[in-house]
């Protein structure tokens, strides 16, 4: 381990967080203590380490550690791609985490964990310890499902554009820089994968974009899927209405492989050749989580206690957001996370305060799509810790889809993702 | 002891029992379920199109989420949302929200 600046606070994060376990196990019910130190600063990670520092009134110590030097939301990120609204729109600093709520920052990237001696490695050298760990990794991809992508050469060329940041401009950028009468494709893989209707919200923007600046492009869809996976009717109805001749859907075309010379996605029996070709290969939890020995449902998604957020088979380690394995039509969103982030906070500082975590815990979501520059859509849930299958559940007769496409749930998008980036940031 | 007293003495501790299971900060944690779109405790960003919630008596609130979930006030979202609280749960958070100043 090298000598560093960070190394004294490790030191003293670890004698806190030592001291903090005594009280915590001694105390049944006094005020929180320890050493929290959270993995990943979107959506989930965010939210966690602000509330964690909120709910314990700063008694509670809190390390984030994220290699970004600031936040980019991937939703409303559609919008950078289709036109509208640049990378500064949706970047939002982590000054407010640090000034505002006492969060110690830390840009970096996490190498290991280790589980049984509560302790976590940094890229840059040295290790931490932890009384709890919150992992937000978010999703990294299984590019060997797509051979011809499984190099960073090819990966610069076709661009997946599903992690908010350098992707976004290069795909804004391949599509202003596409001849009129192009093509652009997109590639959906199987669900489950992160942002259930944002292909379909990307498709919709590309084709607005190409029917106002170029008008004889076209925009393909290739779903993995047999159908539409989120809103379907609410889709349909503007694939119709607003941009038939421009856009079309193929059901049942996964793509298998890609030629990146040509720019050709390879599916089972067929080949589509485009001019920007978007492929979102199939993902699974971030690396971190999938390296860290969490027990993994179908090898891809972390097995999660839903009273806690806490790893069913690792004690300690509390995982958030897209890297989870979904309860029952519970989609991969950032209000989810934030949703996540929240329930983990509530029950991470009951353990650190010798409680059991709250039994009857509830999140909900609501996720907007625009389906062209101005109007938005969305669908909503609300899910409630059931005990009998100790899963939160949706609840009957709750949630649903927009009655239509409409300019003011467009209006409340964007006053969505202003007010869920403060409630993370702010 | 006589029945009634009986009765009511059983009642008390079948409410005793149910607080106690109940975590000490369920209204704090139902009310932050709110807070994506109304702001943390409430305070939505001001201009950003959402209601704020702080600091709002809790009757008020309760009678317009109690008109969301019956559909009397209408609503592009929160009919879908009310409804997937118990009025109990409402109650919670409503109180919660009054409370903030």
């Amino acid at each position: 381990m090298m000598p560093m600046k960070r190394r004294d606070f490790l030191k003293a994060g670890a004698a806190a967080g030592a001291m903090a376990s005594l009280y915590g196990c001694a105390g049944g019910g006094g005020k929180a203590s320890g050493h929290v130190v959270v993995v990943g600063g979107g959506y989930g990670g965010a939210t966690v380490a602000k509330y964690l520092r909120m709910w314990s009134e700063g008694s509670v110590q809190v390390t984030l550690i994220e290699r970004n030097p600031a936040f980019i939301s991937c939703p409303i990120s559609n919008l950078v791609i289709g036109g509208t609204k640049t990378m500064a729109d949706i970047t939002v600093s982590y000054d407010g985490l640090k000034n505002k709520w006492g969060v110690r920052l830390i840009q970096d990237e996490v190498v290991a964990v280790d589980a049984g001696k509560r302790t976590i490695s940094l890229k840059a050298g040295g290790a931490m310890a932890y009384d709890r760990l919150v992992l937000s990794p978010g999703v990294d991809f299984l590019w060997d499902q797509v051979p011809g992508l499984n190099n960073p050469e090819a990966q610069g060329k076709i661009l997946h554009a599903w992690k908010a940041g350098p992707q976004t401009v290069a795909l804004r950028k391949q599509l202003e820089d596409m001849k009129d009468g192009g093509t652009y494709a997109i590639a959906i893989p199987r669900a489950p994968y992160r942002c259930p209707p944002g292909p379909y919200e990307r498709a919709c923007l590309v084709a607005d974009y190409f029917k106002k600046s170029k008008p004889k492009s076209k925009v393909v869809i290739l779903d993995a899927n047999e159908d539409v996976v989120s809103k379907k009717g609410l889709f349909v109805k503007a694939w119709d209405e607003l941009y038939k001749g421009v856009l079309e859907y193929r059901p049942n075309s996964e793509v298998k492989d890609v030629d990146v010379r040509t720019g050709t996605a390879v599916l089972e029996f067929d080949k589509f050749k485009a001019d920007v070709l978007n492929v979102i290969p199939p993902h699974r939890a971030g690396d971190i989580a999938a390296r860290s020995g969490l027990r993994l449902i179908n090898n891809r998604w972390v097995d999660i206690n839903w009273l806690s957020m806490e790893s069913n088979n690792t004690p300690g380690i509390h995982v958030l957001g897209d890297a989870i394995f979904p309860a029952p039509t519970m989609p991969k969103s950032g209000h989810i996370a934030n949703q996540h982030g929240k329930l983990a906070a509530a029950a991470i500082l009951n353990l650190l305060s010798g409680q059991e975590p709250n039994p009857d815990p509830l999140v909900m979501n609501t996720c907007y799509s625009f389906v062209d520059s101005k109007s938005a859509i969305h669908v909503s849930s609300v899910h409630r810790y059931d005990p009998a299958t100790r899963v939160v559940q949706p609840v009957k007769g709750a949630g649903g889809v927009s009655a239509a496409r409409n300019e003011m749930e467009g209006v409340f998008a964007l006053g969505w993702a202003k007010n869920v980036w403060a409630d993370m940031l702010a | 002891m006589n029945p009634p007293t009986a009765i009511a003495a059983l009642s008390l501790l079948a409410l005793t029992g149910a607080a106690q299971a109940s975590d000490p900060n369920l209204a704090r944690n139902l009310a932050a379920t709110c807070a994506n779109c109304h702001g943390t405790n409430g305070r939505a960003v001001p201009g950003a199109g959402m209601d704020a919630l702080a600091g709002v008596e809790k009757a008020k609130t309760l009678q317009k989420l109690a008109d969301f979930k019956s559909g009397a006030k209408p609503a592009t979202i929160m009919h879908q949302i009310s409804r997937g609280y118990s009025d109990e749960q409402l109650d919670l958070i409503a109180g919660y929200f009054a409370a903030q100043k």
